[in-house]
């Protein structure tokens, strides 16, 4: 389905997921971040470049991965994203939801 | 549509592998959708949560016909610690963390962890025994009491 993020038509699914990750950019991702009511940071944009540098080399995300990155700890990225940290932000990343139940 | 359920409370009452990880799992996987979490650890299963025995937990092979082990062959020293190294193995081939490294997601990942008083008493366990990530030793009607909004469920492991 279509979806009007940033005055321009996006393909996103049923849950708003970006489809192709190519329609995603800067000014997407501020759309979508002010949606889930989270104003992006220096801190954020860092977690979104991980985020999306974990899925282009297919590697699977997980809370237990964030503990790991190095880039944030867990409670940091609770704080950044409240409510539902790693499904807001692969949305807010243009990238698809994790499927892991950990 | 979003979910109704708000707060998760769970009793964790057993300390075998498959009931802690059930108790984890569920609990990160309300945080994770941002609903609230929060365990109980009673009688057995404060094993989980005190410092000397958290990694020991083991797998049930007596008595649990889901092992499909003839329950006479579950009971043959060191089935059940084989058992026990066989599901760690497949659990770490899933990402699953160890039982304390869980018990630091879930603590900051923002899941109040609580021990039962009576069963605290009961083991003669102190304060230092238990986990540095516990938020404190709870009577069951305190804990009852962390059920203050609606949509609350409660679940017994």
């Amino acid at each position: 389905m279509k979806k009007v993020i940033a005055n321009r038509e996006i393909d996103v699914n049923e849950e708003g997921y970006l489809v192709d990750f190519k329609q995603w950019d800067r000014e997407v991702c501020e759309c979508i971040a002010g949606e889930c009511n989270v104003v992006m940071t220096e801190k954020h944009w860092e977690v979104i470049e991980y985020l999306q540098d974990k899925h282009h080399k297919d590697e699977p995300l997980s809370i237990r991965g964030i503990k790991k990155s190095g880039v944030i700890n867990i409670k940091e990225f609770y704080e950044l994203f409240p409510g539902g940290p790693l499904k807001k932000s692969t949305l807010i990343a243009g990238i698809p939801k994790p499927k892991s139940c950990i | 549509m979003g979910t109704k359920v708000k707060k998760m409370l769970f009793i964790l009452s057993k300390a075998t592998i498959e009931n802690a990880y059930a108790a984890f799992v569920m609990a990160n996987g309300a945080r994770m959708e941002g609903i609230e979490s929060e365990i109980f650890f009673t009688f057995f299963g404060l094993e989980a949560i005190q410092k000397k025995k958290l990694e020991h937990l083991h797998v049930a092979t007596v008595g649990n016909p889901g092992m499909h082990i003839p329950t006479m062959l579950g009971g043959l020293p060191g089935v059940e610690a084989l058992a026990t190294k066989m599901m760690k193995k497949e659990m770490e081939k899933l990402d699953m963390p160890p039982i304390g490294e869980f018990l630091e997601i879930l603590s900051d990942s923002g899941c109040k962890l609580w021990a039962c008083k009576l069963a605290v008493d009961m083991f003669h366990l102190k304060e230092e025994d238990l986990i540095d990530e516990l938020d404190g030793i709870l009577t069951i009607g305190d804990f009852y009491s962390r059920a203050d909004q609606e949509g609350c469920q409660l679940l017994f492991i």
